[in-house]
C-alpha cells in the first residue's frame, strides 16, 4: 500500500451496514462466498468477528511472553552484574549474591517489558501508526466511529471483480456500497 | 433477581411484571440510563469535549489549581535555591511531609489501576463508565506523588544517579536497598499506568478525529488516535493487549504499594519494622484511591451531567469497596496496638503508647475518628445511596489517610531509642505550601484533561448496550 503513491482502480468496495448483527451476518456471508481479503470496521469491539473475517488467533499472547523472560532475565542480571562482579558492596558480611533482595526489580523489569511487548506489539502487529489508509477516503466512514459498521471487500482478493463485489454486497442489504478509491 | 440478572446482565431494565413481587431496594440499578443509543453515547460524551462550553465551575476550578500549580511552581523554586532546610526535616525526623505526601498520594493513584484491570478482570462491568477518570486520577496522582522523593534528594539535578546506567564514577545502586526498588516499582507503574491509559484512548481518539469540526483538532486527534479505524482484526488484537495489561497491572499495582511499605518495613524502626505492613498498605491505598474517585467523581458527575453513564450504582459500590478497605484498614491499626503489646519489646511499647497518649495524641484519634468509625455509615443503605453522604465519607478518608501516614512515618522516628535525641516535628509554611501546591497539580491536569480527552471511555459504553450484542449463527461460542 504505497502512501501518497496514486494507483489505478480501487482499494475495494466498502457497504455500510446498521447494527452489529447485521455486519456480523455480513462478514459470514462474505467468508462463505469465498472471499479471503476483506475486513470489517466497526465502533467497539464485537464478539465473532474477527472470526467471521477469518483472523481467529494473534501472536501476541507470545511476544508478551517473551518480552516478560527478556525483562525478568535482564533486571536480574543487572542486578547479579552491578552487585556481584562490577560494584560489590560489603554490607555487614553479608553474601554478595544475596539474591533475594533482587526479586522486586526483577519483577518490575518483567512487568515493564511484558507491558511494553503487549502495547507496541499490538500496534506493531496491527500496523499502526498509519494515519492514512484508503478507507478514510470514503465520506460515510466517519461513522464507523459512532454508529455504523463497514464491510470492505479488497480489491486484491483473487475474486475481486467490481460488478460482481458490488452485486454481492446489495445482496446483504446494506445501507448503501460505495467503491473505496486510493 | 437472578432471572432478571440473566435476561439482561448489563443492561438492567426491569420488567414490569416482576415490579409488584421484588421490592424496590433489591432492583439492581442500572450501570447505564435505559434508552441510550450507539449514537447517543458517542455525542453526548464527545460533546463535552467538542462542542460544549466548559461549565462555569470547570472555570473556578481551573482558576484556583493554576493558583496553586504556581504556589508549588514558588515552593520549588525556593527549595532549589536554599535547600531541603527549608522543611521541617532535621534530626531525629529526616522523614517528614515529602516521603508521607508521597505515600499518600500513590495510595490514591491504586484506585485508578484497581478499577481499570482488577475489576475488569473479575468482569464487574459497572466499571466501564468510571475507569477512564480514574486511570487519569492515577497517573496525576503519581506525577504529585514522583515530585516528593524527586526534590527530597536535595539535588534533583542529580536525580538521574537513581538509575543504573554505567558511568564514569565506576559505581552501581544499591540493588539490594528498598529505596532502588521503590524507584523501579514507581517508575514501572507510571509507565504501565500511561501506557494503559492511552491504549484505552486511542478508539476514543479517533470518535473525536472523526466529529471535530476544527482542523487542529482533528490533526491532533487523528494523530493521538494513530490512525485507528476499528478493523475487526486490530480490534482483535487490542482486547488481546488490553486484557493482557490488566493482568500485567494486577499484580503491579499490588506490587508498588508493597514496595512503598517495604521503604518502612526492612528498616529497624519501632512502628516500622512490621511483617504486615503490605497487606496493610494496599488495603489502605485501596481505601483512600476509592475515596478521591469518589470526591472527584461526585462534583463531575453533577458538572457535566453525567447521572445517565456514572449512576447511583457505581457511587453505591464505590461507597462498599471503601467499607470493606476501610474495616482492613481499621483491623490493621487494631493489630499494631496489639503487636507492640505482645511483642514485649519496651521501644514497641513505648512507640503505640506514645502514639496514642503522647504528644501526637490528636493525629491519632483524629485517625481512629476517619478511618476507623466513619466508614462504618456505609453499612447504612441510605448513606450509601447519597451522593451527599458518600462526599462527607470520602473526604473523612481522605484526611485520615494523610494521617495515617502522618503517624506512621513522623512519628515513628520523632522518639528514637536515645532520649537524648528525642524531638518534636511540624511542617514548616514551606511543607504546607509544597503539599498544597501538589495537589493544585493534581487538579490543574486532572481539569485539562476533562476538557481536552473524554472522561468516560466512549467504545466501552457502546458495549454495554444491550443492541452490542450479536451472535454468529454456526455459533462456535
Amino acid at each position: 500500500m504505497g502512501i501518497g503513491k496514486p494507483r489505478e482502480g480501487t482499494y475495494g468496495v466498502i457497504a455500510e451496514f446498521n447494527n452489529p448483527q447485521e455486519l456480523l451476518d455480513a462478514a459470514n456471508a462474505t467468508r462463505e462466498a469465498g472471499y479471503t481479503s476483506f475486513d470489517a470496521y466497526s465502533p467497539f469491539p464485537i464478539h465473532g468477528l474477527s472470526e467471521a473475517v477469518g483472523f481467529p488467533y494473534t501472536r501476541l499472547s507470545a511476544i508478551v511472553l517473551g518480552m516478560g523472560i527478556i525483562g525478568g532475565v535482564s533486571g536480574f542480571l543487572m542486578c547479579w552484574y552491578a552487585n556481584v562482579i562490577s560494584y560489590p558492596l560489603n554490607i555487614g558480611g553479608k553474601a554478595y549474591n544475596a539474591w533475594p533482595a533482587w526479586i522486586p526489580i526483577t519483577f518490575e523489569c518483567t512487568i515493564l517489558l511484558a507491558a511494553f511487548g503487549a502495547v507496541f506489539g499490538m500496534l506493531a502487529l496491527n500496523g499502526l501508526p498509519m494515519p492514512y489508509h484508503p478507507v478514510f477516503n470514503v465520506k460515510r466512514f466517519e461513522q464507523a466511529s459512532r454508529d455504523r459498521f463497514f464491510l470492505v471487500i479488497q480489491s486484491r482478493d483473487p475474486k475481486f471483480e467490481v460488478d460482481q463485489v458490488f452485486q454481492f454486497l446489495e445482496s446483504l442489504h446494506p445501507r448503501e456500497v460505495n467503491d473505496v478509491p486510493w | 433477581m437472578s432471572d432478571i440478572d440473566q435476561q439482561s446482565p448489563v443492561h438492567e431494565v426491569r420488567p414490569t411484571t416482576q415490579a409488584d413481587k421484588i421490592p424496590a431496594r433489591f432492583i439492581p440499578q442500572p450501570v447505564l440510563e435505559p434508552g441510550h443509543t450507539f449514537a447517543s453515547v458517542t455525542d453526548h460524551i464527545s460533546s463535552i469535549v467538542l462542542r460544549r462550553k466548559m461549565p462555569i465551575g470547570w472555570m473556578i476550578g481551573f482558576g484556583i489549581s493554576c493558583v496553586l500549580l504556581m504556589v508549588l511552581g514558588a515552593t520549588i523554586t525556593k527549595l532549589i535555591f536554599v535547600g531541603v532546610g527549608i522543611w521541617g526535616i532535621n534530626h531525629p525526623v529526616g522523614w517528614g511531609f515529602d516521603i508521607l505526601n508521597f505515600v499518600w498520594w500513590i495510595g490514591i493513584g491504586h484506585a485508578g489501576t484497581l478499577i481499570s484491570a482488577i475489576l475488569l478482570l473479575l468482569r464487574q462491568e459497572w466499571r466501564t463508565s468510571i475507569n477512564r477518570f480514574a486511570e487519569a486520577m492515577t497517573l496525576f496522582a503519581v506525577a504529585s506523588a514522583g515530585l516528593y522523593p524527586a526534590l527530597h534528594t536535595g539535588r534533583p539535578w542529580y536525580d538521574y544517579w537513581l538509575f543504573p546506567y554505567p558511568n564514569t564514577m565506576g559505581i552501581w545502586p544499591q540493588f539490594r536497598s528498598p529505596l532502588m526498588w521503590d524507584v523501579f516499582a514507581v517508575s514501572t507503574y507510571a509507565t504501565v499506568s500511561l501506557l494503559f491509559w492511552y491504549v484505552g484512548l486511542v478508539p476514543d481518539l479517533a470518535t473525536l478525529r472523526d466529529r471535530s469540526r476544527s482542523k487542529v483538532g482533528r490533526f491532533i486527534y487523528g494523530m493521538g488516535s494513530l490512525g485507528w479505524r476499528g478493523s475487526a482484526k486490530h480490534w482483535h488484537r487490542y482486547e488481546h493487549a488490553y486484557l493482557l495489561l490488566a493482568g500485567l497491572s494486577t499484580p503491579l499495582v499490588l506490587s508498588v504499594h508493597t514496595i512503598v511499605s517495604f521503604d518502612f518495613a526492612v528498616s529497624q524502626i519501632p512502628g516500622w519494622h512490621s511483617t504486615f505492613f503490605p497487606p496493610y498498605f494496599v488495603a489502605g491505598a485501596v481505601y483512600a484511591g476509592f475515596a478521591m474517585v469518589l470526591t472527584l467523581a461526585i462534583p463531575a458527575r453533577k458538572m457535566f451531567k453525567l447521572e445517565g453513564f456514572i449512576t447511583m450504582k457505581h457511587l453505591e459500590n464505590m461507597g462498599k469497596v471503601m467499607l470493606a478497605t476501610g474495616m482492613i484498614v481499621f483491623y490493621s491499626y487494631i493489630t499494631e496496638v496489639f503487636y507492640a503489646y505482645y511483642s514485649g519489646n519496651p521501644f514497641e511499647r513505648y512507640m503505640m503508647m506514645d502514639r496514642i497518649f503522647g504528644p501526637y495524641w490528636k493525629m491519632y484519634w483524629m485517625l481512629i475518628l476517619c478511618n476507623g468509625l466513619a466508614p462504618q455509615l456505609m453499612w447504612i443503605k441510605k448513606c450509601r445511596s447519597s451522593a451527599g453522604w458518600l462526599l462527607f465519607t470520602a473526604m473523612f478518608a481522605n484526611v485520615g489517610m494523610w494521617l495515617e501516614r502522618f503517624v506512621i512515618i513522623p512519628e515513628s522516628l520523632h522518639r528514637d531509642f536515645l532520649p537524648s535525641s528525642w524531638g518534636m516535628y511540624h511542617g514548616t509554611v514551606w511543607d504546607w505550601s509544597m503539599y498544597i501546591g501538589s495537589i493544585g497539580l493534581f487538579f490543574f491536569l486532572l481539569f485539562l484533561f476533562l476538557r481536552f480527552l473524554p472522561m468516560i471511555s466512549i467504545f466501552e459504553m457502546r458495549t454495554m448496550l444491550p443492541e452490542a450484542q450479536a451472535h454468529s449463527e454456526e455459533g462456535g461460542h
